[in-house]
């Protein structure tokens, strides 16, 4: 078969794809996206987010990337024009923390639910091999223009390692931005109640005679700090001894040599303290998730040069003498005190599409309209490494576009177009089609 | 005060509540004549809100208008309006009022939420256990939000009795009750009743629990059929004793009062109304068509999440749902709920609300509503209309608020934005025209127990060792060693 025909096949099944959902088994509902395409969005108001908006601008996307963009851009030949007229077009937003694809319904069926392995010890677990690409979460959800987001294992001590997927793609590895973005440390000890969607998190351990579940953890670091050093030092002179595969230890490696960062849910400030003392004592990266009192240890959290992924900003007060919009304030308090910080919806997956009325909510209690928007894109991709190709409209950055007739952050607002990775994505959910097939009933 | 104790030792019919609400609303009068000098219930002063655009929901918009609250109610609206002698004018140029939300489905100030070892516990009254520091209510009122429907929970097919209230923060229950609202019911189908969908009535240790009847959608349809023919049987048992007393036997004994069947007895004869949690279309179809046979009309479906699979359905029988704006997926029953669905109903012409059914959520119940504009693009006043004036129709208690009209209640929300904007804040709440809720109080507030925290803390008794750091919202640590519990 040549490359022409493969494609006209898959076409022709791609135009089928939308029809078979209708009657589909559970979890088929997000039509596929198109091909990578050229494509000019022209006369739109741009919002790069990484720069000043672009009133009346062009915004060019080539090979799944941003090849151009400005007032003044050639279109190519042959490039698909969109006419931008009172349209604005953002880059996509991150939540970054989730458990997307891993669990469909929580409540009533378990066995669609596949976020938290079973144990204390699974760092080696990968999120991407439990994603479901057809779960009716990620149609709906991207369609609000969340367009990436980290999904993320929890329940387990070591509950393994996070996924940065796009939100469209016919197979997770195909969805896949960073396959292992980060791994997840639900530390013991730091009181059970995790960050965001990790809900009633750090698991109740017996600890072996003399040992408690932290000494554990730690023998397990210093472990697979020896194993990394054992390997690495097998590869370089074979006539070592040769050491034995350690599938879990393996895992760590990246962790323990603080490239890969740990996400460690946490919401106290007992809690966030105590996680990131474990990571400078392990030399570990740490991010939180949650972060509910971080705009109490703002100094702390600048001092200790931590990232948090707050997850709480439509929460309660926690204390008495808090202030009603104590957590819709909080993201303005930590941008005030430099903390770094990005917004994530912590919600269960159906109601991930949330976040931008998370950010509007921090907006309408004192966070900048552009930082409102740089914590649901450029800064979340900024805290996980990945800002050189997510986040914002710049050239070279993935093509990760959502086309809009309004505000993004306006709940009133709709999406006319959505590209990922460079491929359109057709609009419709399984929300739609189910509205589509009542909507004229008599 | 008796009444009190007469109502603990012997139940007041329907008929004696309406009597006694109206009493009492007299007597009030009386005592507020009479105790005009207490500054606790002295009468609000008037209040000119002058330059804003009014969100009338049921009339339009009206932009640069003044609005006069005087006695409690909306007295005027217009332009150029004078300010009364003694009133306070405030300046709401650039800011929007709205009504007050009203949220048809809350379990907030509910110290108790399912009385569910029975089937059928229509006996019970949540106004009975409500809770008026409940520290949520000044989080909806900083939400915009005024008037709750409490319902009880979702354990059994018939559930209790509902409580109307407005979110008058620092008044005693007696002062929050709706006066008039329509006394109602909660009703309950689907998964919550037949406790399949988690294990969350399994306590570990505790011996499991035995089933309760019914388990299935079929045992519900049985439940209510069985409830209903004993309510029949029972009205008709008292119609016959009073027809026979009319006639002049002075030798009857009366029936037995029986507080299960009286409610249902009200159900049937419209005098209360029937909110019925549920889901699934098939099962929202079953109890219209029990209701039809047995010759009432269900209220609201609540929830209500697969009403646009049957809009044509609900519309004929004349029932209203209230729904979430876009709560989906989290359970079985819960998977084809879609955020049109009251795009759907409200252009079949069925009255459709979103509640919040949460406290979180009772505070942003505008941006819920906004949602709808981009889900089957409602118009702004129609998405409005959900949480407000169609919640007071469907409490029976639209004479009063939902909109702004004059002579209606003054529960009115002044917003930095239009309500609809995610960047909206509400500024002042009133609830017959007193100030519940006010950015600016709220900051002084703060103020002040700032300072007297500070003061109190400087003093020689309360220095270390600290203390009092329990569960709840204690003072704030400002170095927590201990683990502190989220309310």
């Amino acid at each position: 078969m040549t490359r022409s025909v493969k494609l006209a096949s898959l076409f022709v099944l791609a135009a089928l794809v939308p029809l078979a959902g209708a009657s589909a088994q559970l979890g088929s509902y997000n039509p596929e996206p198109g091909p990578r395409e050229t494509v000019a969005i022209r006369g739109a108001h741009l919002v790069p987010v990484s720069g000043p908006d672009i009133a009346n601008g062009t915004i060019v996307i080539s090979d799944g990337k941003i090849v151009a963009i400005g007032s003044n851009v050639t279109v190519p030949s042959g490039a698909r024009v969109i006419d931008g007229a009172g349209l604005s077009v953002y880059p996509g937003m991150m939540d970054a923390s989730t458990a997307m694809g891993l669990a469909e319904i929580t409540q009533g069926a378990d066995a669609t639910v596949d976020n938290a392995e079973t144990g204390n010890w699974n760092p080696n677990v990968q999120a991407l091999w439990g994603i479901d690409p057809h779960s009716a979460h990620i149609g709906v959800t991207r369609v609000v223009g969340i367009t990436h987001v980290i999904s993320s294992p929890s329940g387990s001590i070591l509950a393994g390692q996070s996924a940065l997927i796009n939100m469209a793609g016919f197979t997770a590895p195909g969805m896949a931005v960073v396959p292992r973005i980060a791994t997840v440390i639900q530390l013991p000890g730091s009181g059970g109640r995790g960050g965001g969607r990790f809900g009633g998190g750090a698991p109740a351990a017996t600890p072996a005679a003399g040992s408690t579940p932290l000494d554990s953890l730690k023998q397990m670091l210093d472990d697979a700090r020896a194993y990394k050093v054992a390997t690495e030092a097998y590869a370089k002179d074979k006539t070592l001894p040769r050491p034995t595969t350690d599938l879990a230890l393996a895992s760590l490696g990246p962790a323990v040599s603080g490239e890969m960062p740990v996400i460690f849910p946490a919401q106290s400030v007992a809690q966030i303290k105590e996680v990131v003392k474990f990571a400078e004592e392990q030399k570990l990266t740490p991010i939180v998730v949650g972060g509910r009192d971080a705009w109490r240890m703002t100094d702390y959290l600048v001092e200790h040069k931590v990232p948090i992924i707050y997850t709480n900003t439509l929460g309660f007060p926690t204390y008495e003498d808090d202030g009603y919009d104590a957590a819709y304030a909080a993201p303005a308090k930590l941008r005030a005190a430099g903390v770094t910080f990005a917004i994530s919806a912590g919600e269960s997956n159906p109601d991930v599409r949330n976040l931008p009325y998370h950010a509007g909510m921090a907006a309408a209690f004192g966070l900048s309209h552009e930082d409102a928007l740089k914590s649901v894109t450029l800064w979340p991709a900024q805290i996980f490494g990945v800002a050189d190709k997510l986040g914002s409209l710049e050239v070279g950055k993935i093509a990760n576009i959502v086309v809009t007739n309004g505000d993004m952050l306006e709940a009133r607002t709709d999406t006319k177009y959505l590209f990922i990775d460079g491929r359109n994505v057709p609009l419709a959910t399984k929300h739609s089609e189910l509205y589509d097939t009542f909507k004229d009933r008599k | 005060m008796p009444a009190t104790i007469t109502s603990a030792l012997r139940r007041p019919t329907i008929e004696e509540q309406m009597k006694r609400t109206t009493l009492v609303a007299a007597l009030l009068v009386v005592a507020t004549a009479a105790s005009a000098q207490s500054p606790a219930r002295q009468a609000p002063p008037a209040t000119l809100i002058t330059h804003a655009t009014v969100l009338t929901v049921t009339k339009g918009t009206l932009t640069d208008t003044d609005v006069l609250l005087q006695n409690g109610k909306i007295a005027a609206i217009g332009k150029n309006l004078t300010a009364p002698a003694g009133a306070r004018t405030i300046d709401a140029s650039g800011e929007f009022l709205l009504p007050g939300i009203i949220d048809p489905h809350s379990h907030m100030m509910s110290d108790a939420t399912n009385e569910g070892s029975l089937s059928v516990t229509s006996m019970v009254r949540i106004a009975d256990v409500l809770n008026p520091t409940d520290d949520h209510i000044y989080d909806a009122l900083a939400g915009g939000t005024t008037t709750l429907n409490i319902l009880h929970g979702s354990a059994n097919t018939i559930g209790g009795q509902n409580a109307v209230v407005k979110l008058k923060w620092g008044r005693p229950v007696s002062e929050m009750l709706f006066p008039g609202a329509m006394p109602g019911i909660k009703f309950a189908l689907g998964e919550n009743v037949t406790r399949k969908n988690s294990g969350r009535f399994i306590v570990i240790g505790q011996p499991q629990p035995q089933p309760r009847y019914p388990t299935t959608r079929m045992g519900q349809e049985e439940v209510l059929r069985d409830a209903f023919t004993r309510a029949r049987d029972y009205q008709a048992e008292w119609n016959d004793y009073r027809a026979k007393v009319a006639k002049g036997d002075k030798n009857l004994v009366a029936p037995r009062r029986d507080l299960e069947l009286e409610p249902l007895v009200e159900i049937l004869e419209g005098k209360r109304w029937v909110h019925a949690h549920s889901y699934r279309a098939d099962e929202m179809l079953m109890l219209l068509d029990l209701a039809d046979e047995f010759g009432f009309k269900v209220r609201t479906l609540q929830h209500a999440l697969e009403a646009y699979k049957i809009a044509p359905e609900i519309a004929a029988h004349g029932t209203g749902i209230s729904t979430f704006a876009d709560m989906w997926g989290y359970k079985i029953e819960a998977y084809d709920a879609i955020p049109y669905n009251v795009a759907v109903t409200m252009r079949a012409g069925v009255l459709s609300t979103i509640n919040s059914d949460d406290d979180g959520r009772a505070r942003r119940l505008n941006i819920d509503a906004a949602k709808l504009v981009r889900y089957g693009g409602l118009t702004d006043d129609e998405a409005l209309a959900t949480v407000t004036i169609n919640g007071a129709k469907q409490l029976g208690i639209d004479a009063k608020v939902g909109s702004i009209e004059i002579g209606k209640d003054a529960d009115v929300v002044i917003w930095d934005a239009h309500p609809l904007s995610v960047y909206s804040r509400p500024v002042t709440t009133f609830i017959d025209g007193e100030i519940f809720f006010d950015r600016d109080q709220d900051a002084a507030m703060r103020k002040s127990l700032a300072e007297e925290r500070k003061t109190l803390e400087a003093a020689e008794p309360n220095k270390l060792p600290q203390s009092g750091r329990g569960a709840g919202r204690g003072a704030a640590p400002a170095e927590t060693p201990a683990e502190e519990d989220h309310r």
